[in-house]
């Protein structure tokens, strides 16, 4: 008996542990970053996993938006405001600002 | 090219800025009133100062262009821009010869917010002018996209484009801030364009023409955006017309050129100075010490003056 209950105990535990293990993996990369610095994109290639949110920060003193053709759009973001996407498709999304439209990027979902 | 094109070198006088060597395009007969209207395509002057500027009284139509005053905007390249376009519309105001009306090409307010533009009106009100608006990009940030249209928008076509006259002189404003394309530049758009077209037919080509839009209709800078990618198009319809001036705002900062028949300038904002094209890493607002920036905003007073051949365009800074 006690045996069987110890054998199930660490079964529990090393699927606990697992899980953890895969969760935090999967949520490392899940988020990303890309900065809006000087009318530029920061990266402006990005190459993502399926499922990783995306999140553009505005730091200029002017405002941006983040807009793919019929994909996804921000409102305006003003300085330090932010816009996250999370990118459930693979493909290639390219973007621009639709203030500034010499401002582009693309994401690359795989 | 009108019949009436010749060379008035001759008659006018060398001022050291080469004006000489233009050529007049054209010269008319105001039909109506029998006042010869002679309009000079030669370059605008750009005198300094309001002093200067008033010292010659005008004749003829006078109106006042100001620009991007993006109200709202606190950031430190100016923090009180409510204060300096409160400044500019007191200038305005006190004008002795008072303009028959004003422009504001565009970037009203910074965020578009309601409360920004009830502040911009509640300012440039104070000058007692009409105020013919188009938009800058700016104006068109609020979610529905309606605070400008249901302030200035009335009796305005598709986005907010519309012409009208004044003193024998046809004013055409346009709208190239929105629905614009990634890696291009300002947008007119087709509908705009036909409606331009249509706008311009059968009218004299002796008409002296203004058009006024928010970014630059001529090409200055494409790497920073500073450029409409259909501009040229709308400057073919315009290219058989003698006298052609557009007047633009966006990239704060005076600069002007003559092409043709077509005389280019770009107002100063009243908000805050941008950098020279390609001077700094992005068009980004320029940080300027605190005493040199009221050097860089103004408005910019423009002058037709009757019997004279040259049209005048005067950029007023706020101080120096």
């Amino acid at each position: 008996m006690l045996s069987v209950a110890l054998r199930i105990g660490v079964r529990v535990a090393i699927t606990t542990i697992l899980s953890l293990v895969l969760h935090l993996g999967t949520a490392r990369a899940e988020e990303t970053m890309v900065s809006i610095d000087n009318f530029t994109f920061e990266p402006a290639q990005l190459t993502v996993k399926v499922g990783t949110t995306v999140t553009w920060k505005n730091r200029d003193d002017i405002p941006h938006t983040v807009v793919s053709a019929g994909k996804f759009r921000s409102k305006a973001l003003d300085t330090d405001d932010s816009y996250s996407f999370t990118f459930t498709a693979a493909g290639d999304y390219t973007y621009f600002c639709s203030l500034h439209p010499h401002m582009t990027g693309t994401i690359k979902v795989e | 090219m009108s019949d009436f094109d010749h060379d008035h070198n001759d008659q006018r006088p060398d001022d050291g800025s080469g004006l000489n060597r233009r050529r007049v395009l054209e010269c008319m007969t105001w039909a109506g009133t029998g006042v010869l209207w002679t309009i000079a395509g030669g370059v605008p002057r750009s005198l300094g100062l309001v002093g200067a500027a008033q010292a010659a009284e005008p004749a003829g139509l006078t109106f006042l262009q100001i620009s991007d005053s993006h109200v709202g905007f606190d950031k430190p390249a100016n923090p009180n821009a409510i204060g300096t376009l409160e400044e500019a519309i007191a200038k305005i105001s006190g004008m002795p010869a008072k303009p028959s009306f004003m422009i504001h090409t565009g970037d009203i307010t910074h965020l578009s917010k309601a409360a920004e533009f009830d502040n911009a009106e509640r300012i440039i009100s104070q000058a007692k002018l009409d105020v013919h608006y188009v938009p800058g990009e700016h104006d068109f940030l609020d979610e529905e996209v309606k605070f400008y249209r249901e302030r200035y928008g009335r009796g305005t076509k598709g986005a907010g484009w519309y012409s009208f006259d004044a003193s024998g002189v046809h004013f055409i404003g346009l709208v190239n801030v929105v629905d614009l394309k990634a890696g291009g530049l300002g947008n007119l758009g087709a509908e705009q364009l036909e409606w331009l077209e249509q706008d311009l037919k059968g009218r004299s080509k002796s008409t002296p023409i203004v058009v006024f839009a928010h970014i630059p209709l001529w090409t200055v800078y494409p790497e920073w955006g500073w450029g409409t990618e259909d501009g040229a198009r709308a400057l073919d319809y315009l290219k058989a017309f003698g006298s052609v001036t557009v007047l633009n705002g966006h990239i704060h900062q005076v600069m002007q050129k003559v092409e043709g028949n077509v005389t280019f300038h770009t107002a100063r904002s009243t908000a805050f100075p941008q950098p020279a094209p390609g001077s700094a890493p992005s068009p980004g607002p320029m940080k300027v010490a605190d005493d040199k920036l009221r050097g860089l905003l103004g408005v910019a007073r423009i002058n037709f003056k009757l019997g004279e051949q040259r049209l005048a365009i005067i950029d007023t800074p706020l101080q120096g």
